[in-house]
């Protein structure tokens, strides 16, 4: 057993757990400003696929990573905009037209990428982002090559967490989004569209979304496969609820997921080969259960979530 | 007279085939306070609403200050000076108190200016005596605080003209004078303020001139509320003469339900602390109490709703043992809720089954566990004539009826049964004043055929009317019981803070 513990506590080890974070932490920032604005977006797992496609597609194409993202995040803007007009501007129901979309999106993934690259044996690659140590920083003993010597999505996705605690906490922008997902009725008899903050929200969710999707595919595993992000849409959706719908307890949420994660990886490795490694697999996924059970008994969502908005109904 | 602050001319606004507003004007002064009056459906709230911007009227036009506006959102109105404090509050209750207040306000470089809206709040809060704790978040506001709120959010928009839709509903006696002093001190300093309510005496101590809406058309103004009397106000919402019911004397029998130290747990809400109380047949029982006192938790137990941690309850001199609805309406008590639309029946499903739903069981409506649609329609069809409720047919979606038709469609149901006790908690809050003396009227008659009735309400004017006696609640206790004789608006307000009633 000690050959483990020697195993987990090395910088490696804590450089996985915030690689493994990052698409997790841009992925439920993205589905609590979704929330929080009373909007449940269930496309989230197809909304990052697709994102994951393009942004590879664009990569590869063009030679330019940066492309790729600015591909990947506008394809997350357009998915949301589709689930607004679904959700907001028509008031359909949020858990059908999410899961909708998570099934277009998905299909439409696969049908590009077939389109695009046709059925080759092995799939084709790129070469991906490289990490970037950040001067200084990066020698501080352990921390330093655990955090700051990372890709440059990674420290994007290190930032977006007190910027997004900024917008929602300390912006009147922020503050309608709160609104709206509390008492929309408020919010509109105080002029606020609900109809825009809502939209603008869930827009904004599916950046972060696409971003996700580009950091899966440009940045962890240089390649789009169909199972590029095997549900981890689906766990950022559980760990909003887990953080409450706190930017700070989300991204929280996602690092103790990611711990996890990274545990069951190495104790893979480690040679307990007597155990079949499906059941580290499955340890991630059983830690987010328990911490939902628990955590989520207190947990309060924002009110209006769910409920479509109309103004001349009583 | 000063130039109008504010002016309606011939204002329409239909919904479908109903004419909500029909040519309706009205003008506000400034510093002049309006009372809006009318019954239930008259067209008060369509008309607000159209002057704050939520409906588009068909017709007519609005001035302010002598100039037409278009007031399409409440954004436009809000830009218009036009304030307004919805009978549901619009506040957001997990959000702070300021947070609710800066809500809709463009920050300072891209960020909430809290300063300036705190120096704001204390502003307005010293000007009119509506102080607020800024950083509590809305839920931990009584619901005195939380209408203070929506009055100091509508200020701090900068309106001139300030709506309230019955606000006094909400009140307790102590917090309504508050409220009026603040309201003076705002129309003191050159603000207009319409004031909706269908509580007379209230409009005559606070108005300084009043439209009356009947069917959605003026029916009548009137210049000196002061001086005019309540009857006489009434027949002018109404349309015809209204006499109070009158409540022949008491001949109280048997007692049909006690409670003996009936004491809750803090589940939700207050807990009861030591409850007992008789309710003999033939008279009416009124629990009187500041919202929030433990009036809920009481109606809960002893309508088997919720079991008491201690304490023994009777109905019909017999013991109370499982507490369960079911056991409790078997012995003969039949309730009316509190809230018609959340616990009183089921507003997607067709009023006939939730007219039927407390006995759906019973053999009248089902056999072997088959519902009997014929008998259950039939029945619907046989209460809807007999109290007069007006829809389309039993078939109809609970939730289209009007308040005063759903509680009729309630009282209906229990009644049907002729219950030995009956529970309601507020019974006629939100109906006009014709469904209210209908409703008054039924618990008269019952009183009268040996029923024992228990009057939860917040209106003491009500309930001295109604009951023989008056028990207050405080704190979920029951600080003192007086005859109705003896009971005045003045005495009971001063026990609902708890004051014993024999002192």
């Amino acid at each position: 057993m000690s050959a483990v513990f020697e195993q987990i506590f090395q910088v490696g080890f804590l450089a996985a757990i915030i690689r493994i974070a990052t698409p997790l932490a841009f992925a439920t920032l993205g589905e609590m400003f979704s929330e929080r604005a009373g909007v449940l977006n269930l496309g989230i797992e197809g909304i990052m696929l697709l994102s994951a496609m393009t942004g590879f597609t664009a990569a590869s194409l063009s030679g330019s990573l940066w492309l790729g993202v600015l591909a990947a995040v506008l394809t997350g803007m357009l998915m949301g905009a589709l689930h607004a007009l679904f959700t907001v501007v028509l008031g359909l129901s949020q858990h059908v037209c999410g899961i909708g979309v998570t099934l277009f999106s998905s299909g439409l993934a696969y049908f590009l990428y077939r389109l695009i690259f046709g059925q080759q044996s092995v799939p084709p690659n790129i070469k991906g982002f490289q990490t970037l140590p950040i001067p200084i920083l990066s020698d501080i003993p352990v921390l330093g090559p655990a955090v700051f010597n990372q890709f440059a999505l990674v420290y994007m996705a290190i930032l977006a967490i007190p910027v997004a605690a900024f917008v929602l906490y300390r912006t009147p922008w922020g503050l309608s989004v709160r609104m709206v997902g509390e008492n929309p009725r408020a919010a509109d008899s105080a002029g606020v569209s609900v109809i825009a903050t809502r939209f603008q929200a869930v827009i904004l969710g599916g950046a972060l979304m696409g971003l996700a999707g580009a950091f899966l595919s440009m940045a962890q595993f240089n390649a789009f496969t169909f199972g590029v992000v095997s549900g981890r849409g689906w766990v950022a959706i559980a760990l909003v609820v887990f953080g409450r719908w706190d930017p700070w307890r989300s991204a929280g949420a996602a690092l103790l997921f990611a711990f996890v994660d990274a545990l069951q990886l190495r104790m893979q490795a480690s040679g307990l080969g007597h155990i079949p490694y499906e059941a580290f697999l499955m340890l991630p996924f059983i830690f987010t259960i328990v911490a939902m059970a628990v955590m989520s008994r207190n947990a309060v969502a924002p009110s209006a979530l769910l409920k479509p908005f109309r103004r001349e109904e009583r | 007279m000063p130039a109008p602050l504010i002016e309606m001319r011939g204002i329409t606004k239909s919904f479908g085939a109903v004419k909500a507003n029909e040519a309706v004007d009205l003008s506000v002064a400034p510093g002049e306070i309006l009372g809006l009056l009318g019954e239930n459906g008259a067209g008060k709230t369509t008309l607000m609403n159209v002057l704050f911007g939520a409906y588009a009227p068909d017709a007519g036009e609005i001035l302010i200050q002598g100039k037409p506006v278009r007031i399409t959102s409440s954004a436009d109105a809000l830009a218009a000076g036009i304030g307004m404090v919805h009978q549901h509050f619009h506040l957001a209750p997990r959000l702070t108190v300021l947070e609710n207040l800066l809500i809709g306000i463009p920050g300072k470089t891209g960020r909430i200016d809290r300063a300036g809206g705190l120096a704001r709040l204390a502003e307005i809060g010293r000007q009119h005596g509506l102080a607020l704790d800024p950083d509590l978040p809305v839920s931990a506001l009584s619901v005195g605080e939380q209408q203070r709120l929506e009055i100091v959010k509508a200020l701090f928009r900068g309106a001139r003209l300030l709506i309230l839709d019955e606000p006094t509903a909400v009140l307790a006696p102590s917090e309504v004078d508050g409220l009026f002093s603040a309201l003076r001190s705002m129309a003191a300093q050159g603000l207009g303020i319409i004031f909706i309510s269908h509580k007379l005496n209230e409009v005559r101590a606070l108005t300084h001139r009043c439209t009356v809406l009947r069917h959605g058309r003026v029916a009548g103004r009137v210049d000196d509320p002061a001086n005019t009397t309540s009857s006489a106000m009434a027949q002018l919402m109404c349309g015809h003469e209204i006499v109070p019911p009158a409540r022949g004397p008491s001949a109280p029998g048997v007692a049909v339900l006690t409670l003996e130290g009936i004491s809750t747990s803090h589940h939700s809400g207050t807990a009861l602390r030591d409850i007992s109380l008789v309710v003999r047949a033939g008279e009416i029982l009124g629990i009187a109490g500041v919202s929030g006192n433990g009036q809920r938790a009481l109606a809960e137990v002893i309508s088997g709703v919720r079991a008491p941690d201690a304490g023994r309850m009777t109905i019909a001199g017999q013991k109370v043992s499982r507490f369960s609805p079911r056991e409790v309406q078997a012995l003969g008590l039949g309730r009316i809720p509190e809230d018609r639309m959340t616990t009183g029946l089921v507003t997607n499903l067709p009023l006939a089954d939730s007219m039927v739903l407390p006995r759906i069981g019973t053999a009248a409506f089902s056999s072997k566990g088959l519902l009997k649609p014929d008998a259950i329609r039939a029945f619907a069809e046989e209460q809807i004539k007999a109290y007069d409720i007006r829809c389309p047919g039993p078939m109809t979606r609970a939730g289209a009826l009007s308040g005063g038709n759903l509680q009729k469609a309630l009282l209906a149901r229990e009644l049907a049964f002729d219950p030995k006790v009956l529970v309601v908690s507020q019974p006629t809050r939100g109906l006009d004043i014709g469904a209210a003396r209908f409703i008054h009227e039924k618990f008269l008659d019952m009183r009268t055929k040996g029923c024992g009735i228990v009057v939860i309400g917040e209106d003491l004017e009500e309930l001295l009317v109604l009951c023989d006696r008056i028990a207050v609640m405080y704190e979920g206790r029951i600080v003192g019981t007086l005859d109705s004789a003896d009971a005045t608006i003045a005495r009971l307000g001063l026990m609902m803070t708890g004051a014993e009633g024999h002192s």
